[in-house]
């Protein structure tokens, strides 16, 4: 088993604190068979003329960077190349400088070749280049509860000037952007689904995203394969067999002639 | 932030993305840091098909760092060349030497000016501006901040 990069810097107070969703993502990324995708897809000797171009990685939400941090550190046995490059966005402030150093010193722990970018903040994927991510990752707030109100986002996504503690409302608003996605968990994840199509490279770009048994995965899969007949959409990851709330699956997305 | 960063980046409005002008954002009234890292000659190769050179000259020239040439540097100038002072063995040494370039190759001085550019100028603090809404994004502690005001989302 591959390493799990250190979150231990990062105040779970106001980033998410890695978990059952989060570790599976590590376990889908690092499985036989989507390395065996993964590097097939991303195959081009690295060293000759006529190779493929560096890929990149971005993960929306990082949190605080495990996932990403992971991708990094492992990208030579995931990938099978030395030139990976990685991006993340979180909307919470916080969790980009957290997940900045877990990512820097997974690279550095490991002594890994893949090139980390930064960490923005931001709304799901709106600042990227269209069609320039290679493998796209999300771990949604999945949890069916009501959005937060972001009208607050601003006052809460910093600390205040002479501010030295964040407070309670503070922490439980930031929070709540993590988990909650609104009916079905599923408001958030809709909204990027939709961006989907436009933030993957349209030959090689590949998406994982992970779902919970509330999110009707089922009909969430068959709504992108009507998106055309060369999309594909199959769960090859999940966690919890028995029939639990929040039983939780990767769907992997991608386009196939 | 690194400025290869800029060359995935784009205004955040949904109204810019189909502006050519959207892309790349303009930095202005940066503060530059530098912070160094391994050079990783594999990825500045594989890398260069992805630069948008003329946008990221244009970047170079907003910021006061030296011109970059007009065009892309190629694979080739990433590494030094192999010394002509060898002494010649006894069968076809240039072609041997190109194939079995594997084991030690020296990154040139364009890969290392490459490298500074792409991986290790960072923009620490400043602005990041669309050249089509004039939307100003902040840069706080190298961390940009592409969340929009609700009335422009």
């Amino acid at each position: 088993m591959l390493p799990t990069p250190s979150t231990a810097h990062v105040s779970f107070d106001l980033v998410y604190e890695p978990a059952e969703d989060s570790f599976l993502l590590l376990d889908t990324l690092s499985s036989l068979s989507e390395t065996a995708f993964l590097r097939e897809r991303f195959s081009g000797a690295t060293t000759e003329a006529g190779c493929s171009s560096a890929p990149l990685v971005l993960e929306v939400g990082v949190g605080s960077g495990v996932v990403l941090a992971f991708v990094a550190a492992n990208a030579h046995s995931v990938f099978g190349r030395d030139d990976v490059l990685t991006l993340g966005t979180d909307i919470n402030s916080f969790a980009c400088s957290a997940a900045s150093q877990t990512v820097r010193s997974a690279v550095t722990d490991h002594k890994s070749h893949s090139t980390f970018l930064d960490i923005v903040n931001g709304d799901l994927a709106s600042s990227v280049r269209p069609n320039s991510v290679d493998v796209f990752v999300f771990n949604p707030p999945y949890v069916p509860a009501e959005l937060p109100d972001r009208s607050r986002h601003d006052a809460f996504n910093a600390r205040s000037t002479g501010q030295k503690s964040t407070t309670f409302e503070q922490e439980s608003y930031l929070l709540e952007l993590s988990y909650a996605g609104g009916k079905d968990g599923m408001e958030v994840t809709n909204r990027m689904l939709e961006q989907i199509p436009s933030t993957l490279d349209s030959e090689r770009g590949v998406a994982y995203v992970l779902l919970c048994a509330q999110n009707k995965p089922e009909a969430v899969k068959q709504r992108i394969r009507e998106w055309g007949s060369d999309w594909r959409a199959e769960t090859v990851g999940s966690s919890g067999k028995k029939a639990g709330w929040e039983k939780l699956q990767i769907v992997r997305i991608w386009r196939s002639t | 932030m690194k400025l290869l960063t800029l060359n995935f980046l784009t205004c955040a409005r949904r109204t810019c993305k189909t502006s050519p002008s959207s892309f790349p954002l303009h930095p202005r009234e940066a503060e530059l840091e530098i912070l160094e890292s391994e050079l990783n000659l594999v990825f500045l190769r594989n890398i260069l098909p992805r630069l948008m050179w003329s946008e990221l000259r244009g970047i170079g020239e907003e910021l006061g760092l030296p011109s970059l040439p007009e065009s892309p540097p190629s694979r080739e100038d990433l590494v030094t060349k192999p010394s002509p002072a060898k002494p010649s063995s006894v069968t076809e040494p240039s072609s041997v030497e190109e194939e079995g370039g594997e084991g030690e190759e020296v990154p040139s001085q364009t890969a290392k000016d490459l490298h500074r550019l792409l991986l290790e100028t960072t923009i620490k603090e400043g602005k990041l501006v669309c050249g089509n809404c004039g939307h100003e994004y902040a840069v706080k502690e190298g961390v940009a901040n592409f969340l929009l005001p609700g009335h422009l989302v």
